[in-house]
């Protein structure tokens, strides 16, 4: 099952570093990434993520939580489904 | 593809306009648990609720961590206690087996002491009436409700004049605790056997055995999206209505399936029900003001829900084949931040909740009134809110909470229940009306005018 990271928070160096770096460590593929910074440097970042199981969606997702608070900055990991089932028929 | 401003809609939906899943509700049948033994009968109901609910507070967990959209309330619903209960009278055995079930599996309510008495009541119904209050008063998750009347059968005079009683009492029996028992009573006309959403949930005796039904709300989100297209014209208004709660609901799909799945039960239907709480940015009385009312509970208020319910069920219909319940914009006044500050400024009264509740979801909800209101009176507004349901072929209830002791000012229910400036009633009464009892007979259902 594919998952989006999405990182919404005020810009600064090394925030796609280390969410990479940890998928990185967990073996967990990029597969499409997008960023925009916005006025008020409020930098917004999309990833998708290769295949995720429940065990490792747990895992990953306090690692994130951990970059989180580290960075000052929101990171979120939801399965793809729930956007597909609001956007896509 | 997914794009960057799709994902971040979403993402904004759930984490500044309030979206979340109101409720995963699972149903379950009790007819096997029968006996005509009191303690055999609740406890086979006690084994029933814990073999097949206990892992629901972990399921919706599990599906929060996955989607990332909160389940705000996990609930149980079962076959009416007055059928399951009628063999051995035991009906109050059976509510504390519920309330016992509820809090140890860890829900907040379980609905279902319900009676289905439309067109008539047997001498068990009629005993079942009567224990409510106590009911109500010494169990804290058990919630209570009485269909009175229908389009197909009339309304049943006879029980909604005990009904006007009962709901006396029962603010008598929890007035220590703000008349709370009230909160846990609807009485209806035209109830539905899949509506998710307490207090007026329970299985209907047509539904399966293990039924998962989902209630989404989200006025924050429709609120938003109304906001984004200030002066453009009703059509449009219409539109982006529909189009915002197709997407809520397909994500209530999404949940709906999975949480079936986790909980090895049939998917029931979805509720799409802007269902407000009581803070801002979840209130339907703010949504009908961003539609164009300078104060919810003024002219044109009617109008305004009459599309924004009619909306929400098309966006709805369009997403999804399991649309049901009761599906549409809720008006419960202490649980909306928008209608309690109407009622405060004077701008909302109680005979226009009336006519809001023709043209949408329920009825009279959550209104704290004089605790001086006869029990007559009680019934009087049973009456009304049940001829509307009966003549529109829609679902309308009561739920009125007479503040013991109490004339004026505000009761605090707590939590999601919210709080409630007693509003006054009309001073005239109808005690003779009430007390002819009977039947007033099913409508005409042609030559409508």
């Amino acid at each position: 099952m594919k998952a989006i990271i999405s990182v919404i928070g005020v810009d600064k160096v090394g925030i796609i570093a280390k969410v990479s770096n940890a998928l990185y460590e967990m073996g967990i593929n990029i597969e499409d990434i997008s960023q925009t910074i916005m006025q008020d440097r409020v930098f917004t970042m999309t990833m998708m993520i290769g295949d995720t199981d429940d065990t490792s969606m747990k895992t990953l997702n306090e690692k994130m939580q951990s970059i989180a608070k580290e960075m000052n900055v929101d990171i979120r990991l939801q399965q793809e489904d729930i956007f597909l089932s609001m956007h896509r028929i | 593809m997914l794009n960057n401003q799709e994902i971040l809609q979403t993402i904004h939906m759930i984490s500044e306009q309030n979206l979340d899943i109101r409720t995963i509700t699972m149903h379950l049948s009790l007819f096997e648990c029968i006996s005509d033994n009191a303690e055999v009968t609740a406890n086979n109901v006690y084994k029933k609720l814990m073999e097949k609910a206990s892992n629901l507070p972990q399921v919706a967990e599990d599906i929060h961590n996955k989607y990332g959209i909160g389940i705000a309330n996990k609930r149980l619903s079962v076959s009416p206690i007055s059928l399951i209960g009628a063999s051995s009278g035991g009906y109050i055995q059976i509510a504390e087996a519920m309330d016992r079930a509820a809090k140890e599996i860890g829900i907040d309510f379980i609905g279902g002491y319900t009676a289905l008495i439309q067109k008539g009541m047997t001498k068990q119904e009629k005993e079942f009436l009567y224990t409510i209050p106590k009911v109500l008063s010494i169990t804290d998750r058990v919630c209570a409700s009485v269909n009175v009347g229908s389009s197909k059968c009339g309304i049943n005079m006879d029980a909604i004049k005990i009904m006007g009683e009962i709901v006396k009492k029962t603010a008598y029996l929890t007035k220590d605790n703000g008349c709370i028992g009230c909160a846990k009573l609807v009485v209806f006309c035209n109830a539905v056997d899949d509506n998710p959403f307490m207090a007026g949930s329970f299985n209907g005796v047509s539904q399966g055995d293990c039924v998962i039904n989902v209630g989404v709300s989200g006025p924050g989100v429709v609120k938003n999206a109304i906001e984004q297209i200030k002066g453009e014209d009703c059509s449009v208004l219409a539109q982006t209505i529909m189009n915002t709660t197709f997407k809520i609901t397909r994500a209530a799909e999404l949940v709906g399936k999975e949480a079936s799945k986790m909980l090895n039960g049939e998917f029931g239907i979805i509720d799409l029900s802007l269902a407000p709480t009581p803070i801002h940015n979840d209130s339907v009385g703010e949504v009908l003001e961003a539609m164009g009312l300078s104060c919810v509970g003024t002219h044109g208020t009617t109008a305004c829900l009459a599309m924004l319910n009619d909306a929400v069920k098309k966006g709805g219909t369009m997403a999804s084949s399991h649309i049901g319940g009761l599906s549409g914009a809720f008006i419960p006044v202490s649980e909306d931040i928008g209608i309690i500050n109407a009622v405060r400024t004077g701008h909302i009264s109680l005979d226009k909740l009336e006519a809001m509740t023709s043209v949408c979801s329920v009825g009279l909800d959550m209104i704290a009134i004089p605790g001086s209101t006869t029990a007559t009176t009680i019934s009087a507004m049973i009456a009304d809110e049940a001829a509307i349901g009966m003549i529109n072929n829609k679902t309308t209830a009561v739920r009125v909470i007479p503040v013991y002791g109490k004339e004026e000012g505000e009761v605090n229910f707590g939590g999601l229940l919210g709080f409630a400036p007693i509003m006054p009633v009309n001073k005239g009464n109808a005690y003779e009306f009430i007390n002819r009892g009977g039947k007033i007979p099913a409508p005409i259902h042609s030559f409508k005018n």
